[in-house]
């Protein structure tokens, strides 16, 4: 199946019934998916006249407490942040879904991961974090539907999906059998029908300051907490590694290639894998590169990850970058010869 | 096992169909596949291709860089594709629109007149399955039987009919490298 | 004693915070008699929009969420088809509604969306400080057309009932105005309308109201009643412009 056919699948397994969202290409089979299966499930798909439209539609119907979903590629994320912004400021769960593309502007079609600004660092105006989850494979891409959901209700908070054009346009076996329905948690706080009790309202404005300092304050904790508890990272032959190879997504899959090829000629390298970009595994990745003498960072983009991996290791470790753009993707062998110059620059020190 | 191919042609040759088909098979076989299309305005009459994995371990990168098959259906693709091929790697060449010869010698090519045999049995649009055949035979990334299996689960049962017509050309392009 | 006239059930007892002669008032009050008269205020949600109303989810005693600048109508689309039993109303300015949500009014009005617009046009920018609105009149002068709205310079005014009511897709269009007590039983009946037709299921309804902003004109409340008649009426005829059907008794 499709990764992007896949999110909408694992959609309904997770008991989303509502998508609002416009058609881009690469992740255009999601919308056209969901088009014909929720009719079937007794969902509703609205195709809206812009991102723009589709995150507003989101944002009203996450106020009545439903488990919304919305999907866009990069230039339409770009228009959705409003949208995102509003549902961070009035804390109103829903899940967004990045297959991301090259840019900037129009850039191109093919995959990229030059969103990862915009998507861990608020992207939107006004002091704000979305919980973004970078899945490697279209099972994960399935699985993480559910926990975007889960995370969103939980803690009142977006959450998004960042995969790639890759990922959104790859066919790998996925098994919806393990897809738990997750439960969902009632919504007192739903506007609808205010019988029996007092009545609700959602709003991201507060004209008089120290009541808007009072919401940041509060948001700014509920971020601590998601920081706190909710973290997730895989890690590849790290314990031993002196070379730790950092990459999210479908990347680290090249990188885990290149690192196998490195151990095979005696270079111990791991590769080292963000599952939540936001919060950063911070604390998972400075115990994996407790042994290590150099860091790597991969991505399909110029180096926009890379600056949270030096962040988080604060200077104690050398950190190089290898990154290729607008579409075009990082290869086994180019990760494994980057690997090979740390190896023989480390040699070179002792 | 691990095989890595690059399949590509002109749109509507039936490149993609035929990764498809074959990541489904390695799939029904228990194996892990992966597929990964080129999408865009390429698909429109331009170039299409697909990148196929089938591997009996779990696959690192579905990403194809240097692919141990390359099938070229024509000219632009073998073009394009040709210097990518894995040392002692395979080509497969549709000799039917592909008259030039392949340059490089570090590779085994095979001739495959896949329009013509598929002509022959009275489908042209079958080339992509006479292709396939013939690599089948010479590389056991999948068995034939499956892949027939396979057409039976992804093809709804009104095309059923339509399974014969794809042994048969399974088996023509297999006896050309047999 | 008999009460015969009293606070709707459907306002809190927040005050107004809109400027005196402003028709803000008014047409919150119609809205929230209506509302108690249908005895929705249980499932109404009110979607505010960005302007001087920003904030009338505090006088509005139902559910409510605020929007974005002109999306309310996509905002109240997303209520709605997600909470059908709801009844959804918008409550939008000249600047919210035919400037920054330009497409989304035109699309859920398209779409035969079954919800309420509330559409207040005084032909100005109220909260920001009297600037040109999209339906500032031709030679109205504002902080920002300080000549006046040269239509060579600034473009013409929209008359958004027109605009809507070339799609099919409304179910009930008409404009109002709301300067004497005559035309503000008129204005009501609009509004009780607009809203039955949403019960009935009918689709998109919305009401235009002409109303006064005597801070940002320039004018004193009863001087900006005679502008409302002469200028404003004159450019944005009052009308029925679209009818599904009648509306049978109560709902």
């Amino acid at each position: 199946m499709k990764g992007n056919e896949a999110i909408g699948e694992a959609a309904i397994a997770a008991g989303c019934r509502y998508f609002f969202g416009y058609p881009i290409t690469p992740q255009s089979e999601l919308p056209e998916y969901l088009a014909r299966r929720f009719p079937e499930v007794g969902g509703v798909y609205l195709q809206a006249e812009s991102e723009v439209a589709a995150i507003n539609m989101v944002y009203g119907a996450a106020a009545t407490g439903a488990r919304v979903l919305t999907s866009s590629s990069s230039p339409g994320i770009s228009l959705k942040q409003e949208g995102i912004s509003y549902a961070a400021g009035s804390e109103l769960p829903c899940l967004i879904v990045n297959i991301m593309r090259g840019g900037p502007g129009l850039g191109g079609i093919q995959p990229a991961q030059s969103d990862y600004f915009q998507a861990t660092k608020g992207g939107g105006h006004g002091d704000y974090k979305v919980i973004v989850l970078a899945p490697a494979s279209v099972q994960e891409l399935a699985d993480m539907v559910g926990t975007g959901f889960d995370l969103a209700d939980k803690y009142r908070n977006p959450a998004m999906i960042l995969g790639d054009g890759f990922l959104g346009q790859m066919m790998e076996p996925v098994d919806f059998a393990g897809i738990k329905k997750s439960k969902i948690v009632e919504k007192t706080w739903a506007v609808g029908c205010k019988k029996g009790r007092e009545r609700n309202v959602h709003t991201s404005l507060y004209l008089d300051p120290e009541e808007l300092e009072k919401h940041n304050i509060k948001l700014a904790q509920k971020y601590e907490l998601i920081a706190e508890n909710e973290t997730m990272a895989q890690e590849y032959l790290t314990e031993d590694a002196e070379i730790v190879v950092v990459a999210y997504g479908l990347v680290a899959r090249i990188c885990k290639a290149a690192v196998e090829k490195a151990r095979s000629e005696g270079i111990r390298a791991g590769v080292f894998r963000p599952i939540t970009l936001w919060p950063f595994p911070q604390k998972e990745l400075r115990k994996a590169v407790a042994a290590a003498r150099g860091v790597l960072a991969v991505e399909m983009s110029m180096g926009q990850m890379v600056e949270d991996v030096r962040l988080c290791l604060e200077g104690r470790l050398p950190v190089r970058f290898y990154g290729r753009a607008g579409g075009m993707a990082p290869t086994t062998q180019a990760v494994y010869e980057e690997i090979k110059k740390i190896s023989l620059e480390c040699k070179g020190v002792e | 096992m691990l095989k890595q191919l690059i399949l590509a042609g002109f749109g509507g040759q039936g490149v993609l169909s035929m990764g498809k088909i074959l990541a489904q098979s390695g799939m029904v076989e228990g194996k892990e596949v992966t597929w990964i299309p080129s999408y865009g305005p390429e698909m429109r009459g331009g170039t299409a291709n697909c990148a196929v994995t089938v591997s009996t371990s779990p696959i690192n990168s579905p990403l194809v860089a240097e692919p141990d098959i390359l099938v070229a259906m024509s000219l632009p693709s073998l073009e394009k594709f040709e210097p990518t091929v894995k040392l002692g790697g395979k080509v497969f060449v549709n000799s039917s629109l592909i008259k030039v010869e392949v340059k490089r010698k570090d590779i085994t090519v095979y001739q495959v007149p896949a329009n013509e045999l598929a002509d022959e049995l009275g489908e042209v649009r079958i080339a992509n399955m006479v292709m396939l055949g013939a690599i089948l035979a010479t590389e056991p990334i999948v068995k034939s039987a499956t892949v027939l299996e396979a057409l039976k689960k992804v093809l709804p049962s009104s095309k059923h009919h339509l399974i014969s017509l794809n042994a048969q050309a399974l088996q023509a392009g297999a006896n050309v490298v047999g | 004693m008999e009460v015969v006239f009293q606070r709707p059930q459907a306002l809190t007892e927040e005050k107004f915070s809109y400027c005196p002669g402003c028709h803000h008032g008014i047409i919150h009050r119609l809205v929230a008699e209506v509302i108690d008269e249908l005895g929705i205020i249980d499932n109404t949600v009110c979607v505010s929009s960005v302007g001087c109303s920003v904030v009338n989810y505090q006088f509005f005693a139902t559910d409510a969420i605020q929007a974005a600048h002109g999306r309310a109508p996509a905002a109240a689309t997303g209520v709605k088809r997600a909470s059908p039993d709801s009844i959804v109303f918008t409550y939008q300015g000249d600047g919210d509604l035919a400037a920054m949500g330009t497409a989304e009014i035109i699309h859920a009005a398209a779409r035969n969306e079954n919800i309420t617009v509330v559409f207040v046009n005084n032909a100005i920018y109220g909260m920001t400080g009297g600037q040109m609105a999209p339906t500032t009149l031709k030679g109205q002068k504002t902080t920002t057309s300080p000549y006046g709205r040269d239509s060579k310079r600034e473009g013409n005014p929209i008359r958004v009932c027109e605009l809507l009511n070339s799609l099919d897709g409304p179910a009930y269009l008409e404009r109002v105005s709301v300067h004497d007590p005559k035309h503000v039983i008129r204005a009501k009946k609009a509004i009780k309308k607009a809203f039955q037709l949403q019960v009935k299921g009918r689709g998109f309804s919305l009401v235009e109201v002409l109303s006064a902003c005597p801070t940002n004109w320039h004018l004193s409340p009863l001087a900006s009643i005679e502008w409302v008649q002469k200028e404003l009426m004159a450019y944005y005829p009052l009308g029925v412009f679209r009818e599904a059907g009648e509306v049978d008794g109560e709902c």
